[in-house]
């Protein structure tokens, strides 16, 4: 304990030099910018700006693009709340409750609440890094398929509900995001499918953000403009003001969430040090729980700030917790740290077990800088929230052309093809239908960020469990994941029944007296 | 951030205009280079460009910039036909191939591509696949031990593999024939994945190339029993290859730059010069000895007749596994 407080205090020495320090302002504000872009998120960012760190010596350019990262990862709120388009996977729960939030007038209540929800979850991920990383480690190394799996199965049950009431629509909108996340090559069999002959726009696959930009931004888009015919053009929110007052007011309401806010920083934390996951899944499973042991679970997706506060904290806690098997293992957590391993090879770096004995200066000055980073963003996105208010209020009709410019550059961004493009603006369209027939569409998007990830889990576990389901409950890990997603899952059958039994007796009671 | 790449761009073909002269005819890029990659974002082949993209930047090495565009859809696939089909006779596309540069044409005819079109630049390396358990394991020292236990295990023996009919596939195949095995072949996503999968203990065995398994390899979490090269790896002094031991096999995967169908033979001339500066430089060759990367510079005709008998080789590998007639 002691001799990491030292190398933590060697690494404060190094991140707060002046020109590391520079470096972390500057990124932060770059991430911010990227971040808040609907469609670039933190891989756009760091993969753009990562030939430039060959100029830097390698701790400056991991501290320059971690602090990239983490702009970013506050960034991503600030579109998801404002057009209600996720900037990026990390970003899609924070839209469920973040763009109701806006439409209300209360942006800036939803933006300080990212925030500080941010802020919170990226500094206790911090901090369960610099003490617990060689434990953790392990657990990420012996984590397989199907644990991966069991992780994926906790992350849908715990969306069981969010659909609403109309349990047919909910699969059905399930279903489509499970069909399109199929899309592409199947790394079981080696041979693409659902390619619709040979289409080679499919050949990758479908991007998750041509899906989401697809229903949330053009199909948003749509609906705004219905409704803005329909009220004889207002603005997209009309209310949006930020006064100190109501900054403290928003502050003070924000103290009522701390459960939310470490419930999701934790969860976060122990879902992004899982390989492969990322920062997606945390963030999705921590609102679906927020939700559950919410006082007022029926305001969600209404516009209930802890809707905001706990994907966002955990997204940031999962974007730190992912760095860990980026560095121990070598194995990337998310894209974003797929590219900084990238990286960390231009620079000479041998990511791996060793990483932490061979160079320490490395290890503890990115440690050092992801404290520094934290607080950085923090403090620029508080001061940048009067200017997105200030850009909530243009005019519709001069807003609507610049999301959609935003739109497509997002839909391209990914792939580079404008296949792409098309088939969002196709999304966009069905999204708009969806949504005038009443169709759920956060499960679609639960389902082909997750689907991916789960299916080839799946298959692998029962690949080596010859075809038996039962090598999902021997295994120490996986078993009792298991076990809480069946329990999760079965839950509001479990509620209903026991309601109408004592509905039942109390009748019964009733009719006797 | 752009103004200042333009300006530098600009007085860098001034410069370069200045220097050069004399050969004023020769060709030059006039606007950033598209570098496809045939893979994902984070894998080997994409490090690698990433690399070379900032040696050619770092060193000034050419006058516009370089930028990487991953294709990963598809084995390659979507790569391939991007390049012979949009790009046909650009001369500002380039692409960074592996072996599913042979594997995939052969496996999917429907595509229309056809290898003998494309540009030979400059092959930048092979990289070099080895037999690894996992440390654990202190049965095992040697091959003879590794075909004892799987030979014990069974159908229940794992090979971990990057995806069905890869590079790993191809591998574990000539594994089983070759001594009587039936390992079982689990697919996964990256090379990456597949050596945490084996020091994790996931898996009993891999076929990863020495990159991917470095980092466990350095930590004492993995090992490697023999490769499949034609001469030991300096890293790996105490493996033999499959050779020493009786089994004359040895493959490699290339690292090679190819230029899109139909490029002006001034454009191949160009690039073959940049990236034979690349392979040259400091950087390039620290990377090569640090990855255990094998394979000399080879360009132009004799780019292409490797080419052309590593498709040979690989189509009788393929008929072999019956993933092709």
């Amino acid at each position: 304990m002691v001799e990491i407080l030292g190398l933590l205090f060697d690494g404060f020495a190094i991140a707060l030099q002046p020109t590391n320090l520079m470096l972390i302002v500057i990124g932060c504000t770059l991430g911010l910018f990227i971040g808040s872009m609907p469609g670039l998120g933190s891989v756009n960012g760091v993969a753009i700006l990562l030939p430039l760190t060959a100029l830097f010596p390698p701790t400056g350019a991991i501290i320059f693009l971690a602090a990239i990262y983490y702009g970013a990862m506050y960034g991503g709120a600030v579109s998801s709340i404002m057009l209600g388009i996720p900037g990026a996977s990390t970003a899609v729960a924070t839209t469920f409750d973040g763009r109701p939030l806006a439409k209300l007038g209360l942006a800036d209540k939803a933006l300080t609440g990212a925030a500080v929800a941010s802020f919170v979850g990226g500094t206790i991920s911090v901090v369960l890094f610099t003490f617990f990383a060689p434990p953790l480690a392990h657990v990420a190394l012996v984590f397989g398929s199907p644990e991966t799996f069991a992780l994926m199965m906790l992350a849908f049950a715990t969306f069981i509900g969010l659909g609403g009431d109309d349990i047919f629509k909910t699969f059905f909108s399930i279903c489509i995001g499970l069909v399109l996340s199929a899309v592409g090559l199947d790394i079981m069999s080696g041979e693409p499918r659902l390619i619709f002959g040979e289409i080679t726009g499919f050949l990758h696959g479908i991007n998750f953000l041509v899906l989401a930009i697809g229903i949330y931004g053009i199909g948003e888009m749509l609906w705004t403009i219905e409704e803005n015919v329909k009220a004889g053009g207002v603005n997209m929110m009309s209310e949006a003001t930020i006064t100190w007052e109501r900054t403290k007011k928003n502050l003070w309401e924000l103290l009522g969430t701390w459960k939310t806010m470490l419930m999701g920083s934790f969860l976060g934390y122990f879902v992004g040090i899982l390989p492969a996951a990322g920062a997606t899944p945390g963030s999705l499973m921590a609102y679906g729980i927020g939700k559950q042991i919410s006082k007022d679970p029926d305001t969600f997706g209404k516009g209930n700030i802890e809707g905001v506060v706990a994907p966002e904290a955990a997204n940031n806690a999962a974007s730190t917790g992912s760095m860990l098997p980026m560095l121990t293992l070598g194995i990337p957590g998310s894209p974003t740290t797929a590219i900084l391993l990238g990286g960390m090879v231009l620079w000479g770096l041998e990511p791996g077990p060793r990483l932490f004995t061979d160079q320490k200066e490395f290890v503890w000055g990115l440690m050092a800088s992801l404290y520094v980073a934290n607080l950085a963003a923090v403090i620029i996105n508080i001061v940048l929230i009067p200017a997105f208010i200030w850009v909530l209020k243009l005019p519709f009709t001069l807003l609507a052309p610049l999301i959609f410019v935003l739109c497509l550059i997002g839909g391209y961004a990914p792939t580079q093809d404008m296949h792409d493009v098309w088939l969002m603006l196709i999304f966009g369209i069905v999204g708009y239908l969806m949504r005038k027939l009443d169709y759920p569409l956060a499960p679609a998007v639960l389902a082909i960020v997750l689907g991916p990830l789960a299916e080839p889990a799946l298959r692998q576990s029962l690949l080596i469990g010859n075809g038996s389901f039962a090598i999902f409950f021997t295994r120490p890990y996986s078993g009792p994941i298991m076990v809480a997603a069946l329990l999760l899952l079965f839950l509001p059958l479990f509620n209903m029944g026991w309601k109408r039994m004592r509905a039942r007796n109390d009748s019964a009671g009733e009719w006797q007296g | 951030m752009k103004p200042a790449k333009l300006v530098l761009g600009l007085s860098l073909v001034a410069g370069a205009g200045l220097a050069v002269a004399p050969a004023s005819a020769a060709w030059e890029p006039t606007k950033p280079v598209e570098f496809v990659v045939m893979a994902g974002k984070g894998g080997g082949a994409d490090k690698a460009v990433r690399l070379m993209q900032s040696i050619i930047s770092k060193n000034d090495l050419a006058p516009v910039p370089v930028i990487p565009v991953n294709k990963p859809g598809g084995s390659g696939a979507e790569a391939l036909v991007y390049m012979s089909k949009s790009k046909k006779g650009d001369n500002h596309t380039l692409m960074f191939t592996l072996n599913s540069f042979y594997t995939t044409p052969l496996r999917q005819k429907g595509l229309g591509v056809n290898i003998e079109n494309f540009t030979p630049v400059m092959r930048m390396a092979e990289d070099t696949f080895c037999l690894w358990v996992n440390s654990d394991r202190k049965d095992i020292n040697n091959v003879d031990d590794f075909v004892k236990a799987a030979k014990a295990k069974g159908k229940d023996w794992i090979m971990a593999g990057t995806g069905k009919n890869s590079e790993d596939n191809l591998l574990t195949d000539f594994l089983n024939t070759a001594y009587g095995l039936e390992m079982k072949y689990v697919p996964y996503k990256g090379g990456g994945k597949v050596a945490k999968e084996l020091a994790g203990n996931n898996a009993h065995s891999t076929v990863n190339n020495p990159s991917e398994q470095l980092g466990f390899f350095e930590a004492g979490a993995t090992k490697p029993l023999a490769c499949f090269t034609d001469e030991r790896i300096g890293l790996f002094k105490d493996a033999p290859t499959f050779k020493e031991i009786g089994k004359d096999f040895v493959y490699y995967m290339q690292r090679t730059t190819v230029g899109a169908p139909g490029m002006s033979a001034e454009a191949a001339a160009y690039y073959q010069g940049l990236f034979k500066k690349v392979f040259e430089s400091d950087e390039w060759q620290t990377y090569r000895k640090k990855k255990a990367l094998q394979g000399d510079a080879l360009s132009g005709d004799a780019l292409m007749s490797y080419w052309k008998k590593e498709r040979d080789v690989h189509k009788v590998m393929l008929q072999k596994m019956g993933a092709i007639k």
